[in-house]
């Protein structure tokens, strides 16, 4: 009973939020700047200082790096619009009305999934013009952007839930970057894992933004099978290995965000 | 329907932000089909008030009940009986009106079909049929004002919950939202307003609480109040300094109670209150009196206070601090 209504009332408010995407279509255009920029600034600037293992094209290694730097970095968004949400008279609306406690939640994350399908395809073109290609089949490529989506949605509810722990939009950014920052930097989204050494490097390997990246990148053909990365059993099972984070951080999260949800409007 | 049926009930109510006690225990107790006004001035604790009666805020202590539903027990039935319109128009202002009140009918659990429908109909009653797919955000604070009540009304809750309705519209809005209230208690809605005017709660309460430090300082009808307070006021501006004395015996003839005297102007409450005035008018040509200004005035929210509590409302507002929003 509890979870339709947290769905249809969720569908109901993500509704809303996509309406504002086509009412102030500028800040979509930040969103899809900061991915296109990101692309450009490895692949030319610290592209021809970082060797990658298998003979494989810097270019080619770094767009899937980027890809899930970019959906994570993408969840800091969701907390902003979430800390709006709740500094606005509407919030008072929700909250007297006899709807679902998890319908804000719901529908802001899912909103959300828009910018990431967006900011896929705009990074995938700006991938392509700069050499970056796809070479295994076309349900691999589907796969990869799947995963992706899917671990940006359960990274969204942990910023959902930070967007709810922060007084305001403007601490989001920096809270968000506490986590986000060693998260993405430390895996081998930009450089081969083989460049860590040590503690470093075991975190490296079982970090889920690492393994998501690797997932991508042999989901898209971007490796060469010859060589392989690393024998951790998380690099091994990419796949398998991120999608456990995802159901781990879905768990955990939602009841948490819903609970904070309840907890900061009611004090 | 029995004195005994109150729609909306509390008992005691206590709420506390650190220091600053909100609420310290309010009772408040509207039957079935009347207005209640919560009248005081900013600070008082009526919004605090307000938020604990519609699930927004837990009480520290007391109990609270609308329809017989108790507010902390059944907070989600609670919440299909109300509805809210608050002081800051809760509307999404980059929705239109229309898209604004679908969405709450969708959150009511209604089906797309009759949200729509729902949502037109109260455009229309609005006045805001013209202005319905135009994001609210190009609304006049009158207009959001009433797009903010549409939205309260959407599900036809028996019971409504204003705050502060009016504050902050010009005289023409705030006349609108007048009829608008006539009408819905007209139609057996039971309704509890804030306000900081007193002539607000005379046009439309039954029965008015004022407030002050979160507690009831006095209750009562409107004439009841006003008997309290001293009704009408004679209020004489004088030309002269040296008249004032003169003025004030005059005055003091009618008056009810004290005079007030300030600089050039004398005040005083009257009982039959154009009747008194023809006597002060009266007096003040045989006496030969120049007089700047003189008339007959509503005793307000300033005069309520200074009469229950010694002191304005204005000074009463500094030194408490805002009230939470």
């Amino acid at each position: 009973m509890a979870l339709p209504h947290a769905l249809t009332d969720g569908w109901v408010v993500a509704q809303r939020n996509l309406i504002k995407i086509k009412r102030v279509p500028e800040v979509l255009v930040f969103v899809l700047i900061s991915p296109i920029m990101f692309v450009l600034l490895f692949a030319y600037v610290f592209g021809g200082a970082i060797d990658v293992p298998g003979n494989v094209d810097y270019k080619e290694f770094l767009v899937g790096g980027i890809f899930a730097q970019t959906v994570v970095f993408g969840a800091t968004f969701t907390g902003a619009g979430l800390a709006e949400d709740m500094q606005k008279g509407i919030i008072d609306r929700f909250r007297s009305l006899p709807m679902s406690p998890a319908a804000v939640l719901v529908g802001r994350t899912t909103s959300d999934v828009v910018y990431n399908v967006l900011s896929l395809i705009i990074m995938a073109l700006t991938g392509l013009i700069v050499g970056w290609r796809v070479r295994e089949g076309v349900l691999d490529m589907l796969a990869g952007f799947a995963l992706l989506l899917v671990f940006a949605y359960a990274i969204s509810w942990v910023m959902a839930w930070v967007g709810l722990l922060v007084p305001s939009v403007e601490v989001i950014n920096n809270a968000s970057f506490i986590v986000i920052m060693p998260l993405t930097f430390v895996s081998n989204a930009f450089v081969p894992t083989e460049s860590f050494g040590g503690v470093l490097r075991t975190f490296v390997e079982w970090n889920p933004v690492s393994t998501l990246t690797q997932a991508c990148r042999e989901l898209f053909g971007n490796t060469n099978p010859a060589v392989p990365t690393s024998d951790a059993w998380s690099m091994q099972n990419p796949v398998v290995y991120t999608l456990g984070w995802i159901v781990l951080i879905l768990l955990v999260f939602v009841p948490l965000s819903v609970r904070q949800y309840r907890l900061s409007t009611s004090k | 329907m029995g004195v005994d049926t109150f729609m909306i009930r509390a008992e005691g109510l206590v709420k506390r932000y650190k220091e600053v006690e909100a609420l310290s225990g309010l009772d408040l107790a509207v039957p079935e089909g009347t207005v209640l006004a919560l009248l005081g001035p900013n600070g008082a604790g009526k919004t605090t008030a307000v938020r604990c009666l519609t699930t927004l805020l837990r009480p520290d202590a007391g109990r609270a009940e609308i329809n017989g539903i108790d507010v902390l027990g059944d907070p989600q039935a609670v919440r299909r009986n109300i509805g809210l319109s608050g002081q800051y128009a809760a509307v999404d202002e980059h929705l239109t009106g229309f898209e604004n009140l679908t969405m709450v009918g969708r959150l009511y659990g209604f089906g797309k079909q009759r949200a729509r429908e729902r949502a037109r109909q109260l455009l229309e009653r609005f006045d805001l049929a013209d202005a319905g797919d135009r994001p609210s955000k190009t609304y006049s604070g009158g207009m959001r004002r009433r797009l903010d009540l549409a939205g309260a009304l959407v599900a036809e809750p028996p019971v409504l919950i204003l705050d502060e309705p009016t504050t902050g519209l010009d005289p023409r809005s705030r006349q609108q939202m007048w009829d608008v209230i006539r009408e819905l208690v007209a139609g057996g809605s039971t309704l509890l307003l804030t306000t900081q005017y007193l002539e607000e709660a005379d046009r439309l309460a039954d029965d008015i609480v004022v407030i002050d430090h979160g507690r009831a300082i006095a209750r009562g009808t409107a004439d009841q109040l006003k008997a309290q307070t001293g009704g009408e006021r004679v209020e004489v501006v004088v030309g002269s300094v040296d008249d004032v004395d003169r003025v004030r015996s005059i005055v003091a003839a009618v008056a009810h109670g004290e005079v007030g005297v300030d600089e050039r102007t004398v005040l005083a409450a009257v009982d039959g209150g154009p009747a008194s005035l023809a006597r002060v008018l009266e007096e003040l040509q045989r006496e030969q009196i120049h007089v700047l200004d003189i008339g007959l005035r509503r005793p307000t929210l300033d005069d309520v206070f200074l009469t229950l509590t010694g002191r304005s409302a204005e000074e009463q507002s500094s030194t408490t601090t805002e009230e939470v929003a």
